[in-house]
Parts: structure tokens; sequence; C-alpha cells
């Protein structure tokens, strides 16, 4: 193995200006492939989801997806983009075993969305303009498994066993233009957009783009230049970035890299990498000179898109609120700043949050149980929001038991563990750890009169006018009622039962 | 006992549904036949006898039973072996396919199926249907039953062989650029291009996707109008599929007729390389359909001269990527597999070992024209041509009601003779072709025997597309004016194999 | 007019995997140049503004509904399979990536 010289990234960014192309690859969320009328159920048996057409058997012929062509116009739309009023599919030819007819059918110099643009919200709130090139339509490719190497990849492998379910399965390939001016902030840019990109897919409906499952798919091509030159250098291509976590670090390491070969008089060669999750890293992969030659041409078997413009317009109309304009909106609703919005959204909490105050809970207070003592246990277990094992509802009715004056808010942490740890909904942890506020005014007030009782010195300081010091009776009385009074409410008792004003 | 062999589709149709001859009396007349003469002729590739005479068999069930039978109902059919066949071999001609059985059936076979047809077997072709002679097949070439030692066309050669030697009366052919109509008119037979759209290419094996057409073959103009019927129409499994009715061809067939119709004469086919023969019955052709009452109109086709080059660069083109499927990984044959080799070096020896000649050549020549720097000028121009010579023929159709032509520039040559020549070979196709490029539909039918060498000489009658009724029209006026002028069919003057 | 080398030839069975043997690279190009000589006249209209015709007939938009049909069972799929394992394709092993 060899090691790569790395520049460090200050540096690297101190000479040098990163220019970036990202493209994303989305499998829609159709229940049947792109060309045939197989289903795209995931987990099935191999190749039990196949037919002539997407396993390319002679004579097979496509016929195109109304709901692919649909939701292809819909992420244009959704992008900003212009809808081509006729475009055709092409042939994309190359040999490869896991693609059965030995082309893709994709679209080349026609796609059917271009021409666009994405905004997306930085870590502190502000905004950077992703220009979109293009959207279009192709097909997925079988999966191969290698068989008799080490690791189960493709090199030292004896043989490979091919599954076609997965071939034909309709693919969205989004391009960006190349992304300038973002600086040091470019990976961050690259991991805002993508993250912006899946929010967007999965508020259209037109797939769950889990990245986890190979839904969406992401190439960072990166390229450096030295400061104030126009001309792009030469870039990489690093291919199957699939986490958003990754897409960032692949752009980091690739600036680091490129800086590195630059700086030592060296060129950098067009060619792909491979992304490695363990370590960040990048390594070669096939180089890319002029011999590949795709041979495009218009796809013969499949007639021109010419999509009605007034279907379009409803399509547009159809469009859900999109996940910019709805931060936008519950940001003034909720009335926060940029920079909590973001927390909110980098925790993966809007929709939570959002259903809690459906749930009848007041904006504020389900923002703070969501973003305090569930993000911590979240980050704690290493578990999504969303898969913590507690309900919106459940924190809604956390939230109504404090309104209420039932639950104080170390009461309401502790029902929340409760439910946490499986011990029930909140009502069935107060009562099954009789965690209640003592709102019985006598037992209270015998309470704080124990306190005064053996605090003697104390109640005299307060009685002098030290109102300071009545925090230590309140922490008495407290202590005596196990935590289960109300803070303000006792120290109301103290300094009436001390003759004093508050 | 007449000759069950020697009956029209429509007459052994009639004979099944009256109960004078039993389907599986038919199949076996037919089956017999080829026992008989097809060891000489070779049109077959795979014959299903079990299959046949089960079909067969059906046809006589249902009958029994009173149920209506379709038209053609237990007509015995000669396949091409481009159409799939569930369980039935198909080897589209070729060594990568040899032993293939696909898993499932052609549109087009399900419909012959659908209708009571009964499928003899699978017919020689050229493989991949790439020639004009049947003499590309990895099978062996089939001779004409006119002349043993000449070629039957192609690529359907095997189809329009198996009709004129009387195997079978009914054959399914494709048209790529003449394939079905150049063999139709070297055999003395009846071919068909139906209208580009007219009838379902599911499950046919793709040459030229933007050309290829399958259509009806046989003896007599009414039979290819039934058979036109029973397999044409719209399939939601093939994109570029008409969803329109089926023009009324049956109807147009039982009344030929000519009266009141402006008919063109091409201008551009004739001169240098036709043979005089079949200028002369050509022009008598013309001259018959004036007597029948047509009005003849000299028209010009300028863009027709660019029509074979165009169609030598995007038949190949398109046929280079259709045919990169055959990589030995999914179906057909694998050479050199022994463990250490890799699947590309596989893939290649095995297209290597399984292709012929002339699939290689053509695959070269496309995988040149559609390369990044040659495009424009090859794969792109000829796309331009395409569009001259539509308009052309839209020009022609503003004008006429169909176009008329020879089929061929010759009659039948020598098997061997074009073997070493591919742009001689390609000359065969020269009348044909246009009407590929533009899409519209044309017709073969026979016009009389060569008198240089007595072999059969095609008058091709081309129409707009979607007017494929009007090739019946004027194909049926004229057979019938020209069996009647000569006293029989053509074909009786072929002589006995 | 352009011709055609033995080169080309090769690069040309290259990409199209062919392993085309000596004696073929020399009868091919030779062939190809003169078939290449004579379809060169299409270029004739190359610079006319004249549309290019992809497909026959003018449709557009031909879709079918998002429904799924019966595949083939995974017996059938794998019936011509030259080799198969764990009810896979078999294949070769693959040199390429990506
Ligand atoms: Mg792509
Ligand atoms: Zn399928």
């Amino acid at each position: 193995m060899t090691v790569t010289d790395l520049e460090s990234y200050e540096d690297a960014l101190s000479v040098y200006d990163p220019v970036m192309g990202l493209e994303v690859h989305v499998e829609l969320g159709t229940k049947t492939k792109m060309f045939c009328g197989c289903s795209t159920t995931l987990g099935a048996e191999p190749n039990s989801q196949t037919c002539p057409t997407c396993l390319g058997l002679p004579g097979s012929l496509p016929v195109v997806n109304a709901i692919g062509i649909e939701s292809a116009i819909k992420i244009g739309l959704a992008l900003n983009c212009e809808i081509a009023t006729w475009c055709r599919f092409a042939r994309k030819n190359y040999f490869y075993p896991d693609m059965p007819k030995n082309f893709q059918t994709s679209q080349y110099d026609e796609p059917i969305a271009f021409n666009g643009y994405l905004d997306v919200a930085l870590e502190d709130g502000e905004t950077f303009r992703v220009e979109i090139e293009r959207a279009h339509m192709e097909e997925d490719t079988g999966k191969s498994l290698h068989v008799g190497g080490a690791t189960g990849r493709i090199h030292g492998a004896s043989h490979s066993l091919l599954d076609y379910n997965r071939a034909g399965i309709p693919l969205i390939e989004i391009v960006t233009k190349p992304i300038e001016g973002a600086g040091s902030r470019a990976p961050e840019v690259a991991k805002a957009y993508v993250a912006e990109l899946r929010e967007l897919i999965k508020a259209l409906d037109v797939s769950e783009a889990r990245m986890e499952q190979g839904q969406m798919r992401c190439d960072v091509n990166l390229s450096l230049r030295p400061h104030g030159r126009e001309a792009f250098g030469t870039r990489s291509e690093t291919k199957n970035v699939n986490s958003l976590r990754s897409v960032e670090r692949a752009a980091r390491y690739e600036i680091m890299r490129h800086a590195a070969v630059l700086n030592s008089g060296g060129t950098i060669v067009q060619e792909t990498r491979h992304f490695h999750e363990e370590d960040g890293s990048t390594t070669a992969g096939r180089i890319k000179d002029n011999a590949e030659d795709y041979r495009y041409f218009p796809e013969p078997d499949l007639v021109p898109i010419a999509p009605a413009r007034e279907w379009v317009e409803e399509l547009r109309a159809g469009l859900p609120e999109l996940p910019r304009v709805r931060r936008d909106r519950l940001k003034t609703e909720w009335g926060i700043s940029d920079h909590e919005m973001q927390s909110v959204l980098n925790a993966g909490a809007i929709d939570l949050i959002t259903a809690t105050i459906d749930e009848g809970a007041p904006a504020d207070q389900a923002r703070k149980w969501w973003m305090g003592e569930l993000a911590r246990a979240s980050n704690e277990t290493g578990k999504e929001l969303a898969d913590l094992g507690v309900s919106p509802a459940q924190v809604a009715r956390v939230t109504a038991l404090v309104a209420e004056g039932s639950l104080n808010d170390k009461l309401a942490r502790q029902v929340l563990e409760g439910v946490l740890a499986g011990e029930g909904g909140p009502d069935e942890v107060v009562e099954k750890r009789g965690l209640k506020v003592v709102s019985d005014e006598g037992a209270l007030g015998a309470a704080v009169d124990e306190a005064i009782a053996a605090n003697a010195a104390v109640a005299d300081k307060i009685r002098g006018g030290n109102l300071a010091a009545a925090g230590a009776l309140i922490g008495a009385v407290m202590k005596l009622t196990r935590g289960q009074a109300d803070a303000k409410r006792v120290r109301e008792l103290v300094l009436e039962k001390l003759g004093v004003q508050g | 006992m007449t000759d069950l062999t020697r009956l029209t589709a429509a007459e052994t149709a009639a004979a099944i549904a009256t109960g004078e001859a039993s389907a599986v009396d038919v199949a076996q007349a037919h089956l017999d036949r080829i026992g008989a003469v097809d060891e000489k002729v070779h049109a077959f590739l795979h014959v299903d006898t079990e299959g046949a005479l089960d079909a067969a068999r059906a046809v006589d069930e249902r009958r029994a039973k009173g149920e209506k039978l379709g038209p053609l109902a237990g007509v015995p059919l000669a396949l091409k072996d481009i159409f799939t066949t569930k369980g039935i071999p198909t080897t589209v001609g070729s060594k990568i396919l040899e032993g293939w059985i696909p898993p499932y059936d052609a549109t087009v076979t399900k419909r012959l199926k659908d209708a009571g047809i009964v499928i003899l077997g699978k017919t020689n072709m050229d493989e991949f249907a790439m020639g004009s002679s049947t003499e590309n097949s990895a099978y062996g070439p089939t001779g004409n039953p006119w002349d043993l030692t000449r070629i039957p066309g192609g690529s359907g050669g095997g189809s329009s062989a198996a009709l004129a030697s009387y195997q079978a009366p009914l054959a399914i052919g494709t048209d790529t650029g003449g394939s079905i109509r150049q063999p139709a008119a070297v055999t003395g037979t009846v071919g068909v291009k139906p209208t580009y759209g007219g009838v379902s290419r599911y499950g046919m094996v793709a040459f030229s996707s933007s050309l290829d057409q399958g259509g009806p073959c046989a003896r007599t103009v009414l039979d290819a109008a039934l058979l036109h019927e029973a397999i044409a129409g719209y399939d939601p499994l093939d994109s570029t599929s008409i969803d329109a009715p089926v023009p009324s061809v049956v109807e147009a067939a039982r009344n030929g007729n000519v009266q009141g119709m402006r008919i063109g004469v091409v201008k551009e086919f004739g001169g240098e390389g036709y043979q005089a023969g079949v200028m002369q019955r050509f022009n008598e052709s013309v001259e018959l359909l004036r007597e029948l009452g047509a009005e003849i109109v000299e028209i010009s086709c300028p863009s027709f001269k660019l029509a074979l080059p165009a169609y030598y660069l995007i038949a190949p083109s398109e046929a280079s990527s259709n045919l990169a499927r055959f990589d030995a990984m999914r179906y057909g044959l694998r050479v050199g597999d022994d463990g250490t080799k890799s699947a590309e070096e596989v893939t290649a020896l095995t297209r290597e070992a399984g292709f012929g000649d002339e699939v290689k050549r053509r695959i070269i020549l496309g995988t040149y024209a559609l390369s990044s720097g040659y495009y424009d000028a090859y794969y792109g121009s000829a796309q331009k041509v395409r569009t001259l010579i539509s308009r052309d023929f839209e020009a022609a159709f503003g004008t006429v009601d169909v176009l008329v032509s020879p089929t061929t520039p010759t009659t039948a040559f020598p098997i061997g003779e074009r073997a070493d020549d591919p742009m001689a070979m390609y000359l065969a196709d020269l009348c044909t072709i246009p009407s590929n490029l533009a899409g519209n539909a044309a017709m073969s039918i026979p016009c009389g025997l060569a008198p240089e060498d007595g072999l059969p000489v095609g008058l091709q009658i081309i129409a707009p597309a979607m007017a494929d009724d009007r090739l019946y029209r004027v194909g049926a006026a004229v057979e019938a004016a020209l069996t009647g002028r000569w006293g029989h069919p053509l074909l009786e003057e072929a002589p006995a194999l | 007019m352009p011709g055609i080398t033995r080169e080309e030839v090769a690069h040309l069975g290259r990409l199209s995997r062919l392993e085309l043997k000596d004696e073929e690279l020399d009868h091919f190009a030779e062939q190809l140049d003169v078939i290449i000589g004579a379809v060169a006249r299409v270029s004739e209209v190359a610079g006319e503004d004249v549309p290019p015709t992809s497909h026959a007939l003018p449709l557009t938009n031909v879709m079918r509904p998002d429904e799924v049909r019966p595949s083939l069972t995974a017996a059938e799929a794998l019936s011509g399979a030259p080799a198969q394992e764990q009810q896979r394709f078999k294949v070769p092993q693959i040199l390429g990536e990506d």
C-alpha cells in the first residue's frame, strides 16, 4: 500500500481554489422498473424479478414507465429546471456483465430537465446556490457478487455471480454545474447540497432516498486551480460516496491530495477514485483516457417524450411545499434563528417537532425537549431521534403535564427517561415511578416548617432581608419532597412563613 | 384426393372449416412434403412436428365442438427463425444462439397461435437478417426452388423457399431493407412489408430497430392479406407499435381494382445495373396497370440515390448496439471459459467464434459510424438523408396513390456469385430500402419470368404509411389480370423438385 | 475519401468485443475501406439544414402505467445461462471496474 501525500487543509486552501461537480443518482420508488413491468421490491430471491426486457433477452423491447417520467419532471421542477418540450432516450454503449444489453438506456444531449438551481443552507445559516446542469432518466444495473477473492472484492475473485433484480430500476441522475467560489467551505457545501437534495426527493415522495441502501449515490468530482486562475484544473471523480459525512470527507481528502500532488510539481491524472469509509481516504481506480467512446445515439426502440405544457404546469401546481420553504415558514412560526433552525435540521428533528406541535404542544416546548433531553439521548445511544422509541404524541403529553403543573422539568426528564427505557407511556411512567409534583399545600407547608426548624440560622438571615439565602431552604424542601415539589411555590411559602416580601 | 399442399391458405382454411379436410391431415401433408423435399431446399432450420400436430389437433377439436374458427385456423405456416418461440429453438441463423430455447413467445408467435395457425417450424435466414441471399446463415444456404443452385433471396430465403416449394402456404418474414420483398421477388411469391409499427416487433430479434418490420409471405395476395390481419395491430409491449385500427387489407385484397387510381413510376429505379428482362416485365406491368384503368405518372425522387449509403450506415450502427447483448454471460454460446480467462476475454472470444463474417463486418462498420468524431459525418448525415427520402415520398404521395418499381434489379443470382463482394450483394436491395427508411408500406408480387433466364421477376408496389390496404387493392388487381393472362399461377411453371 | 486502416479495425474490434484474427484485420480493413468510400456520399447533405430522422413515424409519449406484470420465474430467467450458481448467472472473473 503506497502512502498518499496530503497537504494540510489550511495550506491547500491558502494556495488553491477548489471546483466541484456533484453527480447524484437517485433510485425512484416506482412500483415497477423503468422499461418493464417487473417489481422493484427489495430483498426478493435472486433473478426472480426479471423478464425478457430487463434480462436483455433477444427480441425484447422497452416501454417507458409513466411514473418514471412524472417523477423526473417533478424533480426537475423542484430544482427550478426548465422541462424539455421534446427529448429522447439514448443508448450509452459499453460492455459490462452487470448490464444485460451492454448499453444503458439513458439520456444524452436531450435531458428531460436542465438549467436549474438548488439553494442550500450551510451550518451557520448562510445560503449557497448550487447551479444544476441537468437531471436525466436512466436505468440501474444488476448486482454482482464476486466469489473466491479475499474480501468479496472484484480483484482476486475467481468468478462472479449476477442477479438482475436491480437491472432496469429507474434512476434519475442529477448533475450540478461546476461549483465555484465555495473556497474552504467546499466540502461543507457538498454535504449540504446532498442533504438538501435528499430532503427534496423525500418531500416529493418520489423515492425514500436512503443512502445506506444505495437508493441515493453520489459521485464527487473535484479539481483545484491556483487562486486567481480561471481555467479549471484536472479533476478526479470519486465514485459512489454513500453517506452525507462521506461526501464531506471525500471532498476534503481530495483537496488535500490534489494540493500535495500539485505542490510537489506533479500533475493530477483524470481518473476515477474509490472512497474508503474506514479512514476517509480515496484510492485510484480506472484512468479515464479518451479511448472510452460510448457511441451514444437516439434509442430507436423508444419514441420521444414531449411533455405537454399543461401537464408540466399541473405537476408544478401539485408540488408539495419544498423543504427550504417549509423551513423558512417554521422558523418564523417557531420564532427561532437561522442557526437554531440549522441545528434542528442537522438533528433530523423537523418532522418530529412539527408532529409534536400537531399533538398540541407549544412550539418552544416541543423544540426544547427534542433538541435537549432527547437529542442528548440520541447522541449517547447513536440512534436517530426518530428511532429512539418515543413518539411525538408522548412528548406532547409530557409538555401538557408540565403545563398543568403536574410535573416540573426535573420530573419531566425522569418521565422521558422512563419512556425511553420502555417503561410505557408518560402517564404510566408517572404512575409507576410515583413522579408527581407535591401540590398538597398542607404537606408542602409541613415540609417548609420542618426545613425552617432544621435551619434556624438560615431562616434568621432571610428574616434579616438576605433573600439570596432562600435558595438553601428551598433546596432543603426539595430534598424532603424528593424533588416532587414546584420550586416556585416552595419559595413563595418560605418567604410567606418568614414574613418577608419576595 | 387433392394435394393439400397445393391449396392456397384461404382454400385450406375453407376446407378445414367445412370439414372437407382435417387440420391434422393438412399439417401431416405439409410435414410429409418437408420430409420429401427440404433436404434439397433447406428452407427449415427446425421442424416442430409434434407442436404442429398438437396445434392442428386442437383446431380439429374446436371445430368438432362447434366453436367458431378464425379465418386461418388450421393453416400451416413457416416462421422465420428470428421470432422467439417459447420452448422451441430460436437461432436467428447464428451460431451464437445455437441451442437457445427462449422462455417467451414473440407477439407475432402468440398471435399466430391465437389464430389457430399451425407453426410447422423455423425457417432459414441470413445470420441476424444481414444479407440478401440466405448464404450468410451459419447453418448453410437455402436453394431457390426455381433453380436450387441459385439464391432464394434474403434474409428471409427460408420462408420464401418454403412457400415456393409448397412446404407451407404461409410464412412470416422480416424486412429491414427488403428481406421480405426481395426473396418474394426472386421466388415468384408474394411478400409484404407493412407500415413500420403495423406489426409488433416484440420478440422479433432486432437487427436494426428503426427499420425492422415483420410481415406476411404467401403465394397469393389474398393469403398475404389474411395473414396480415392475423398478426397486425397495436401491441403495448412495443413502444413503436401504431395504436390505430389495422387498414382493411383483406377487404382490399378481395376487391382488387385500380380503376381511376394514380400510379407513379419512380424514374430513379432503372437504368444501369438493371437486368433487361426485369425491366421488360416491369414495363409490361406498368402497361397492364394503364389497361386496367390506372393513370400512370412519372415521379422523380432524387434523394433515393442516397438511400443505399444511408441504409448501410443506419442499419449497421443500430445493429452494432443491438448485437452487443450477445456476450456469453446470460444465454447462448460461451467459448474459452477455461477458468483462467476473464469475462472480457470470454466475451470477445465468443463473439469472434459465434458471429459470421457479414455480422462482424456490419458491427465494425456500425461501431465506426457511431464513433465520436465520425458520428456527424456518417450516422448524423444518414439520418438527414432519411428525412430527405421521406420528403420525396411525401411529395410523390401528394400526387399519386401508390408507386411502382421492380422489386429487385436482377433475378436470382447463383449461390456464391456475390459472396465475396459485399457491395454487389448490397445492390439487391436498391429498390426496397427507401421504404424502410421512410417507414411506409410496400409489397412484392410476381409479374412474370425474365425471358433471358426464365426466373421470376417481382413488381414492387409502395403505399403511404397506414395505407397498406392500397397495396392489396393494386396487388390483387395485377395478380388477377396476370394469372388470367397466364392461365395459371406463375409458380406452376416452377420445375418439380 | 477517408480510408480505414488495419489499426482502426483493430480498435473497432476492441470497442465491439471481437477477438479479430490477423487475416480478418487485413480482410475487413480492405472491405470496409470500399464500403465506407461508397457510403460516405451521405455527407453530401451534411451541411444542409435538414433535421435528422431517428424514428420512421412521428409517435411521442408512449408510456405504460406503473403496474406490476408477472416476471419470469428465476428458473426461466436462468434457463439459457451457460453457467449458474446460487440462482445467479455465473460469469468469469470481471477485470474492469465501475
Ligand atoms: Mg449516468
Ligand atoms: Zn423486467
